[in-house]
């Protein structure tokens, strides 16, 4: 509703890099058309595979997951729902005792679960529900099968990824410290696709002879150490809090842009590389084939792509690496780069690359965006799935932002898929022969 | 405190968004916090509409909690109210804004908008979705509807004209509304009746505020539309049907109900309207449906009426039925026991796993949450009711209700279930190799696999040498795949696999690659990459 140009000199005084210190940022607080933090289960609870997300929250909340991206393909999900009623607030019941009753039912159902995280949500939080308490009560109840942990992915605190976010942060502090003899080795933060795992391990493999380890692992059990030999990597751009946690356990955080495209995943492994001492030819040769492989990949999509604008909704925080990578390895014209937060310092390797035309915004106000999108005339908006037909029907073409974060998109195997997902909308409308199309 | 999985329902709010959608000149203020906005999807992407539904998300953030609310509340009715320029506004909060007790109705009233404004008050940790969309349905009516008095006054004589009637209950993220209000407006039309006002769907405050000009309300769906048709009947007088027109029979029934509240005769309309349903369940090949043993669950009116369908109209055996509308429980039950079974009545959808699970019925009548029980268990299924999917907005006209809509009960019930011979075979030759799981179709010629496991069987494998010798014989030979390269194809998703493996073969043959490393797979998939 009130729309405050800011620029970073003025809130930021701690921000690096040069090229975003003037770019003025429009910064809105009005409707948003974002999901909470809530949200990120959807990919979290196949990710790490023996932990369970009980959301203690309204039906709304277990509506949200269920309705966001059409889960319901997972018959016997790793989420459930601890659904606050009137008995609950009225004080008829005691919640904590509910909780437990709850969590011990959930637990009996499935004795597959090895880690349960309490999910906060927006009703729990304004109740002040105190999940960080509950779950150590219940650790102590579940000991040693099950360990239980708590964050918030409450649509007051979190939007959308920072929900992982919070996970991850919640998992920082569960992290074994390494030992005083570990040498120094990697934590790769974020969650991949596993095939984006094992791709990037080979990678690494051949750079070096250095450990590492990926935030979430695929088993709870199977938690990676973290200490001041840890050197860590951001896979992806929305992990503020869970850097700042790595870093108070003693890790070091490896500044790098976001390992999206062919350029984006060279610099990404330079970062790791420069920290082991891989000597620079060494690095040339092992990811020479890859990177030259990807812009292989990446050439047909360029041809359709250069030279078209794109708008980006906030959504994922993936929006400014995303415009970065669609700038600068596909000759496509980034208008507005909107994204729900801005962290300057980690994103700092990724603005110093857009062009200097770029607007960005923080925050979102849909109405006042949505109108600025329409007289931008963008060839390409990103946005949610709220916005895509709406935006369509008007006769812009669109791209669904979720995708962006589900899809195996990381890597140099990956990038002409990633291209690919912003090509298809103009093939498909190119393709197409029916009334509204062309 | 509930543990749930699935919901049957959304939260009351969600209900109300599907009659502010549904109408024209509506707008909704939400009090809610961020990400409550993901309700939108659903109405542009379950249901494709082609614009936002009407609602302003305040989207109060933790922030703003400390500060002033209310304030945020305030300014975003105005704002909605001079972009928007409804003709209506609802105003109400979502679950954590209703524990926030900032008063919306209250606060909206004191803005003084040039239009009406409908306070909601829909308890979110009470009550669900279709209550709220009743609470709403009927808060609209009952605000805009004259006064009794003044349509005294100005109703115009009722000889004078044929008989005129409401259509009430459709809604935006309906199951079938669409098609259904379009069977029924015909159907009516037919038998020489006018339509008044259909509503919400499509319905201006305007519109319902002429609602008491008909003569009586038809209730397409009593979840939705009885409390303001029950409202009103008391207010204005008007009758309304009972028959949900589900089914052949109750069709018939429905239209007997139009005649009598209408005052025509429907005896022409009766002989020469029909459904090709009876005809089909007459016939002989569906003889292979007696005592099929059915499970039914959905919505309290679907269910009701699909039990009747089932047992009457295609001799099925109602096995257990059950709904997650508690409001309309006594009538569920009643139907139960007319099949001498007992009612379930939940909205935990493990409860209903566990009675499928327990009743083993052939075929499953439910909702999306059944299917997926249904599919679990091996059972066939087909969707009778919300909450909806995409795949119940089908781009095919495809109503429930009328004769059209048996024609596709009897086609949407019938397909799932094997066919009467098919069945037979299956049963006596169960020990058939190709009527395992896993096995594919033998009219798409052996499979893959079995093909390659004989041959690596027949032949022993061959020296190196002998591999070259052949390939300069005979030309390329198809290339190996190197285990790890192996490894990593299973890890491409089942449906694109196949084209993975043929691509790359391709792209290794013709660049004289022997063995497939994970280098070529990928090299592979860059030069295919489009």
């Amino acid at each position: 509703m009130t729309v405050v140009p800011r620029t970073s000199a003025l809130s930021h005084a701690n921000a690096s890099g040069t090229g975003c210190a003037d770019r003025p940022v429009i910064v809105e607080h009005g409707q948003r058309e974002v999901f909470c933090g809530l949200t990120s289960i959807i990919w979290l609870h196949r990710k790490i595979q023996d932990a369970f997300f009980l959301v203690v929250g309204s039906r709304t909340c277990a509506h949200l997951i269920q309705s966001a991206a059409g889960v319901m393909i997972f018959a016997e999900p790793r989420f459930a729902t601890a659904i606050i009623d009137e008995r609950d607030l009225a004080g008829l019941a005691d919640v904590n005792e509910e909780l437990d009753r709850v969590v011990a039912q959930l637990l009996s159902r499935r004795p597959d679960i090895r880690m349960l995280f309490l999910v906060g949500s927006c009703p729990s939080e304004v109740i002040k529900l105190d999940l960080p308490r509950a779950a150590q009560r219940l650790s102590r109840t579940h000991a040693p099968a099950v360990k239980i942990l708590s964050y918030s992915g409450s649509g007051i605190e979190t939007t959308f990824t920072q929900g992982e976010d919070a996970c991850l942060t919640a998992l920082v502090n569960e992290l074994p410290q390494e030992t005083d003899a570990a040498i120094p080795s990697l934590l790769v933060v974020g969650s991949l696709a596993e095939v984006v795992e094992d791709q990037l391990n080979r990678l690494f493999a051949s750079l070096g002879t250095f450990d590492v380890a990926f935030l979430p692992p695929r088993k709870a059990e199977a938690l990676p150490a973290v200490g001041p030999n840890t050197r860590f990597l951001l896979a992806q751009p929305f992990l503020t809090d869970t850097a700042r946690a790595l870093t108070e356990r003693g890790g070091r955080h490896l500044p790098a842009s976001f390992p999206l495209g062919a350029r984006g995943t060279t610099d990404w492994l330079h970062a790791a590389a420069q920290a082991f001492d891989v000597p620079d030819a060494h690095f040339r040769d092992v990811t020479r084939a890859g990177e030259e492989r990807a812009k292989r990949a990446l050439e047909p999509h360029r041809f359709r792509l250069a030279g078209k604008s794109v708008f980006f909704f906030p959504d994922s925080q993936l929006e400014i690496p995303l415009a970065r990578f669609l700038s600068e390895e596909l000759g496509m014209v980034p208008l507005e780069v909107g994204s729900p937060y801005l962290n300057r310092r980690i994103m700092a390797a990724e603005i110093d690359r857009l062009p200097a035309s770029v607007q960005l915004s923080e925050g979102q106000d849909v109405d006042r965006q949505l109108d600025r999108c329409k007289a931008a005339k963008p060839d390409l908006v990103v946005c949610g799935l709220g916005l895509a037909n709406p935006l369509e029907a008007q006769g812009l073409t669109t791209k669904w932002s979720i995708e962006l974060l589900f899809a195996p998109t990381q890597g140099y195997d990956q990038a002409g898929d990633l291209a690919a997902l912003f090509s298809r909308p103009f093939e498909r409308r190119a393709r197409l022969e029916v009334p509204g199309c062309n | 405190m509930q543990l749930t999985l699935w919901t049957y329902e959304g939260p009351p709010h969600v209900g109300a968004m599907r009659i502010a959608t549904a109408m024209k000149n509506v707008h909704y203020v939400l009090h809610a916090p961020q990400g409550d906005t993901y309700a939108d999807l659903m109405f542009t992407m379950i249901e494709r509409r082609d614009r936002r539904p009407p609602v302003t998300y305040t989207t109060f953030q933790a922030r703003d909690l400390g500060s002033d609310t209310a304030e945020l509340f305030k300014r975003s009715v105005v704002e909605a109210h001079d972009r928007h320029r409804p003709d209506l506004m609802i105003v109400g909060a979502s679950c954590t804004a209703e524990l926030i007790q900032d008063d919306p109705g209250g606060l909206a009233a004191g803005l003084d908008l040039p239009i009406p404004v409908v306070p909601l008050e829909l308890p979110a940790y009470q009550k669900k979705e279709n209550w709220g969309a009743a609470e709403t349905f009927y808060q609209i009516v009952r605000a805009l509807t004259k006064r009794p008095h003044q349509v005294a006054a100005s109703d115009e004589r009722r000889q004078d004209r044929r008989p005129r009637c409401n259509l009430l209950g459709p809604t935006a993220l309906g199951f079938r509304h669409r098609d259904d209000v379009v069977e029924i407006t015909r159907l009516v039309a037919t038998l020489g009746i006018d339509i008044n006002v259909i509503a919400p769907l499509d319905a201006s405050p305007a519109d319902i505020a002429r609602l008491c000009d008909a003569d009586f309300n038809i209730v397409l769906y009593p979840e939705i539309a009885m409390n303001a048709a029950t409202y009103l009947k008391r207010t204005f007088g008007q009758p309304m049907t009972k028959t949900v027109p589900i089914g052949v029979g109750a069709t018939m029934d429905f239209i007997d109900e139009l005649g009598a509240l209408a005052g025509i005769d429907t005896t022409e309309a009766r002989a020469t309207l029909g459904s090709r349903l009876p005809w089909y369940s007459r016939s002989v090949d569906s003889t292979y449906l007696t005592g099929k043993r059915v499970f039914i669950f959905g919505d309290a009116s679907h269910v009701v009426a699909a039990a009747r369908v089932a047992a009457k109209e295609l001799g099925f055996t109602v096995a257990g039925l059950g709904t997650y509308s508690r409001e309309f429980a006594r009538e569920v039950r009643a139907a139960a026991e007319s099949y001498g079974v007992e009612a379930l009545i939940t909205d935990d959808y493990l409860a209903v796993e566990e009675r499928v699970q327990e009743l083993q019925p052939e075929l499953v009548l439910g909702t999306q949450m059944e299917r997926h029980i249904a599919k679990r268990l091996g059972i066939p299924c087909a969707v009778i009711s919300a909450p909806v999917h995409v795949q119940d907005f089908p781009a095919r006209y495809s109503p429930q209700m009328g004769f059209e809509g048996a024609n596709v009960l009897f086609d949407t019930w019938v397909h799932p279930l094997m066919m009467g011979l098919e069945e037979h075979l299956l049963a006596m030759f169960r020990t058939d190799f190709e009527f395992q799981d896993g096995a594919a179709p033998s009219h798409l010629g052996p499979g893959r696999v079995d093909a390659t496991s004989a041959a690596v069987a027949a032949e022993p494998p061959l020296p190196a040498a002998a591999n070259s010798t052949a390939e300069t014989l005979e030309g390329p030979v198809a290339p190996k795949w190197a285990d790890d390269a192996e490894t990593e194809l299973r890890k491409i998703p089942f449906f694109v696999r196949g084209k993975a493996r043929r691509n790359t073969e391709r792209f290794a043959t013709d660049r004289g690659v022997t063995t497939i490393s994970i280098e070529t797979l990928y090299d592979a998939k860059a030069h295919y990459s489009r």
